[in-house]
């Protein structure tokens, strides 16, 4: 034998349960400890819209909200989850809650290949959930944990700022 | 509400509009269809375990322990694989001389950079896989390495491929005459060397691939996130011995691309050969890290020009020596000799001159290969000729607008042939430089940053005017021999309900194709949009054709679409003819009807016609036998390539104390030709500028002494993020090519071609009172404190 600890293998097979409500329902998930969110979501419960993009929590690909909060699915493990209330976008687009961005973002192509986008939705609706007026700035300051190689973020920008300004306008936002 | 009518008010006119993407609805509701979230029954998973050294020969690899973990079914080494993939050579033949080592897709006996795959394990997870990985032991013994240009340059020092008498891949020359007599007789000569920095694609979903060979069938289905689906069948039919219509590739959608998902990548390589072994699909996904220590890097270049002036400022002659270091390799199939040569062919594109000689020499070094990544040598060309313009226009005493005013090939000046021999069909320099001075309020800007280095704030504006490649003819990589197609085909169908499927070879990474061909088709034919569906990236449905590289989709691939529609039509108005008792030539579509082409009154809807074709055909005339289906294949005649032109500009200011840079405002003019959607036009233009920013500023693959890469991860290398990026202005002159009928050229490295260049000359601008400058891309405020002499 090398030197490796075979305990840590061992550890590694071991699995817990762990009980979720994504996106409106109740699941429950055996996972490794080792496992993260992202790959609970996406390789167990087959939520494959939140994306692994760095896996070190610097791209964005893949945000979720969890208790309401955009958090790194991959900074997570998923044991860390047990007993959260967790929204992907699959949720998010089933319960119509950011249709609104969703739609000015297919308007003004606000997205290339999609594999951001996600992350950059849901970023989004936190953003404009904290502050509904913000300034061109401080939509490119909020956007700047999540990484886009393909638009160069203008027209991500003039989509976010059309819908703060429509939801102000309406009035019932907030 | 009078404004008169264009031709965009005609029924079913796309083309030109800004219409959505319609396949980007899906993106949104997080609906993508990744490789990376494939998943297939009996599915493994593959990792690999990759070298610590940059040049090694491997002693002994020992996987006793790996092979015996639970989950584990497979511990491969490249000799396992070499059984059954014959080995592949990253050269073409009109490189003449070119060379580089056969490759496999694991080393046999030695490896030649950091984080070359050496073994690799298929389980049941990835993790076990990763598990596995940690209980194989490989003995290395160090070998002399290369890491920097020069030292691969050295005579008598270190030879990466054995066998050979240096580190030399490729060498070459072009001289038009007459160039030492021109800078004799110049009245100014500018000289600078400019090196340019590693960069990488960093694709934000990295390279996947699930390969899934049927023994029984004999047949390989790969599904693979590659912009070339086509070439890939041609290559793991040929290296694998399978029947080439017994390989089907599938490329759904793909996260991000920009050339790096076109090349043969070695565990692409080995996931195919681990699938024949086990007679099951094996996925490979790309951490980041492995992304960035394997996946092709760009750039690298050490140019050294000198540009030759008359007293007026008019341009005689260049001289340029380009030093390019490309890895152990060359890449397969395309080559990592295709940048250094655009480069020095590239070079000097835009202007009128005569007198041009360049050499090229080609390096092999221990790091990961170079290759094709988006505006291939374009940035380097543009930043190298357009900052010695810009220090011409300061050594003559001209504006950096009035110098290129006075050299660009005038617009009434076409056909041209340039002293590279690249030929022009028709550009539009002069009205883009008027039309960027413009949009820049040039003067208004010039009188601000006066103001303001008054008060200590260092502004710079910066120009640069560049040339595109784009729509590449068989002139590109068939006359080398590769079997890479500068062709598309289309196959197009009229539905038993009336509606329109075009199953065409160009493929989409989110760049709009899908759109584009779909807009294409509906305006030809004379149907509402929404009733074409588009269908791409898959060998087994789609015709063979080039897909999308180097700018062909929608000069080349549109014409595929549009002349497929034509000819759809024509059969559609025949059948219609016949069952109205008119002549075809008396009919036409609009918006799905058959009307007569005068009056435009409705004579039938094509849903009839396919009804009475498809399920009624005995009511038609005996003898008729309707094709409601064409198929159609285009290769561009005529020029060898179609070339575009523009000019961008850039507002940043320079903190001195710091050496950190804040891009302001950025601007491009750009004529792409007949323009199908402005705003995906416009968004390939947003999206290049900002891998060309990102290349100015901040991304850099940095190498320590013994060739590791010591900033492998997105919180060590530095992408642009929103926060740092400029608003971008764009306008577009249109010069459709003659060549095709639909007149579009290439988009989609234009912004890339020149933001650095505009950069690079806007930082020296600013930093213009202190005589100091700049000459090194990515310009990091190291650099600039440095220049300023104060670091």
């Amino acid at each position: 034998m090398s030197g490796f600890d075979q305990a840590l293998l061992d550890e590694a097979d071991e699995t817990v349960r762990v009980r979720l409500i994504v996106n409106g329902r109740k699941v429950a998930c055996e996972v490794a400890p080792r496992e993260t969110l992202v790959d609970c979501l996406r390789n167990q419960l087959e939520l494959t819209g939140t994306h692994a993009g760095c896996e070190m929590g610097a791209c964005g690909a893949c945000l979720v909200q969890l208790d309401g909060r955009a958090v790194h699915s991959c900074l997570m493990f998923a044991v860390q989850a047990d007993g959260a209330e967790i929204n992907t976008i699959e949720g998010l687009t089933e319960s119509g809650v950011m249709a609104d961005l969703q739609a000015e973002f297919h308007r003004r192509n606000a997205l290339q290949c999609g594999f951001c986008t996600p992350g950059m939705l849901i970023n989004a609706q936190e953003l404009l959930s904290q502050l509904a007026q913000p300034s061109r700035e401080q939509i490119r300051d909020a956007l700047s944990g999540n990484y886009c190689r393909c638009t160069g973020y203008e027209a991500i920008v003039d989509a976010i700022d059309a819908v703060a300004k429509a939801r102000s306008g309406g009035g019932g936002a907030t | 509400m009078s404004a008169p009518l264009t031709s965009l008010d005609r029924p079913n006119s796309y083309i030109g509009r800004s219409v959505p993407r319609p396949n980007a609805k899906r993106l949104l509701a997080g609906r993508g269809r990744y490789i990376s979230d494939l998943k297939l029954p009996r599915m493994l998973h593959a990792a690999f375990l990759r070298s610590p050294h940059a040049h090694a020969r491997i002693v002994v690899i020992k996987t006793g322990e790996a092979r015996a973990l639970e989950g584990v079914h497979l511990v491969a080494t490249g000799a396992d694989l070499a059984e059954i993939c014959t080995p592949w050579v990253g050269t073409l033949d009109h490189f003449k001389g070119m060379t580089s080592s056969p490759q496999l897709p694991l080393p046999l006996d030695r490896v030649v950079w950091a984080g070359q795959a050496v073994v690799a394990v298929v389980a049941e997870s990835r993790a076990i896989a990763e598990d596995a990985l940690e209980l194989i032991e490989v003995d290395y013994e160090d070998l002399p390495l290369v890491v920097d240009i020069d030292a691969a340059r050295q005579a008598g020092g270190p030879v990466i491929n054995p066998g050979t008498a240096n580190n030399v891949c490729f060498r070459s020359q072009l001289d038009s005459g007459a160039v030492d007599d021109a800078f004799a007789n110049a009245a100014h000569v500018v000289e600078e060397e400019l090196s340019f920095g590693r960069h990488t694609a960093v694709t934000l979903e990295p390279r996947a691939i699930v390969a899934d060979y049927d023994p029984s069938a004999g047949m390989l289905t790969v599904h693979h996130a590659t912009q070339t689906p086509y070439q890939f069948q041609d290559l793991y039919s040929r290296h694998y011995g399978i029947p080439e219509a017994r390989v089907r590739v599938i490329a759904t959608d793909i996260g991000g691309s920009f050339g790096m998902k076109l090349h043969v990548y070695h565990e692409d390589m080995a996931v195919v050969g681990l699938s024949i072994l086990l007679g099951r699909p094996v996925k490979y996904v790309a951490d980041r890290i492995e992304s960035f220590v394997s996946d092709i890097h760009a750039r690298d270049h050490r140019v050294r020009a000198r540009m030759a002036l008359d007293a007026k400022g008019e341009i005689l002659a260049m001289d340029v020596v380009d030093l390019t270091a490309i890895g152990a390799f060359s890449t397969y199939p395309r080559t990592s000799v295709v940048e250094g040569n655009q480069v020095i062919r590239l070079i000097g594109g835009p202007y009128r001159f005569k007198n041009y000689r360049a050499t090229l020499e080609v390096l092999f070094q221990n790091k990961v290969q170079t290759s094709q990544y988006r505006a291939v040598g374009h940035p380097i060309a543009c930043a190298v000729t357009e900052r010695l313009v810009d220090m011409a226009a300061s050594k003559v005493g001209l504006d950096p607008f009035a110098i290129r005013a006075l050299n660009v090939i005038a617009d009434d000046a076409y056909p041209q042939t340039s002293p590279t021999g690249y030929r022009f069909e028709a550009l539009s320099h002069q009205v883009c430089l008027k039309r960027l001075h413009q949009m820049m309020n040039y003067d208004a800007l010039r009188a601000e940053q006066a103001d303001l280095r008054k008060r200590g704030v260092y502004r710079g504006i910066g120009i640069a005017t560049f040339i595109e490649i784009t729509n590449p003819s068989p002139a590109f990589y068939g006359v080398g021999g590769a079997r890479i197609s500068s062709q598309d085909g289309a196959i197009l169908s009229l539905t038993p309900s009336g509606e329109v499927r075009c199953m065409i070879s160009v493929t989409e990474q989110g760049q709009g194709t899908e759109a584009i061909i779909s807009q294409i088709v509906a305006d030809q034919l004379g149907v509402a949009q929404e009733h074409v569906k588009v269908v791409t990236g898959d060998t087994e449905v789609t015709p063979h054709g080039g897909a999308t590289w180097a700018c062909r989709g929608a000069g080349i691939g549109g014409e595929t679409a549009l002349q497929a529609t034509r000819a759809l039509k024509r059969n559609i108005l025949e059948i219609a003819a016949l069952i109205l008792q008119e002549q075809p030539s008396a009919l036409d579509i609009i918006d799905g009807q058959v009307v007569d082409a005068t009056t435009r009154n409705q004579r039938l809807p094509i849903s009839e016609i396919a009804r009475i074709a498809y399920f009624r055909s005995d009511t038609l005339p005996p003898g008729t036998q309707a094709q409601l289906t064409v198929s159609h294949h285009f290769a561009p005649q005529g020029y060898p390539f179609a070339f575009t032109n523009g000019i961008q500009g850039c507002v940043l200011e320079v903190d001195v104390e710091t050496g950190f840079i804040k891009l302001l405002m950025h601007y491009v003019v750009e004529d792409c030709g007949r323009i199908i959607n402005p705003m995906l036009v416009d968004e390939q233009l947003r999206g290049g500028v900002v891998q060309g920013l990102g290349a100015a500023l901040f991304e850099e693959c940095r190498y320590g002494d013994t060739g590791q890469l010591m900033n492998g991860s997105l919180a060590d290398y530095l992408v642009p993020m929103s926060v740092e990026m400029p608003d971008i202005e764009i306008a577009h002159v249109e010069t459709p090519t003659a060549d095709t009928a639909l007149g579009a050229k290439g988009v989609g490295e234009a912004g890339t071609a020149a933001a650095s260049a505009c950069v690079l000359n806007a930082v020296n601008d600013a930093l213009a009172p202190f005589g100091a400058t700049i000459n090194s891309i990515p310009i990091t405020p190291t650099i600039v404190l440095k220049a300023l002499k104060r670091f």
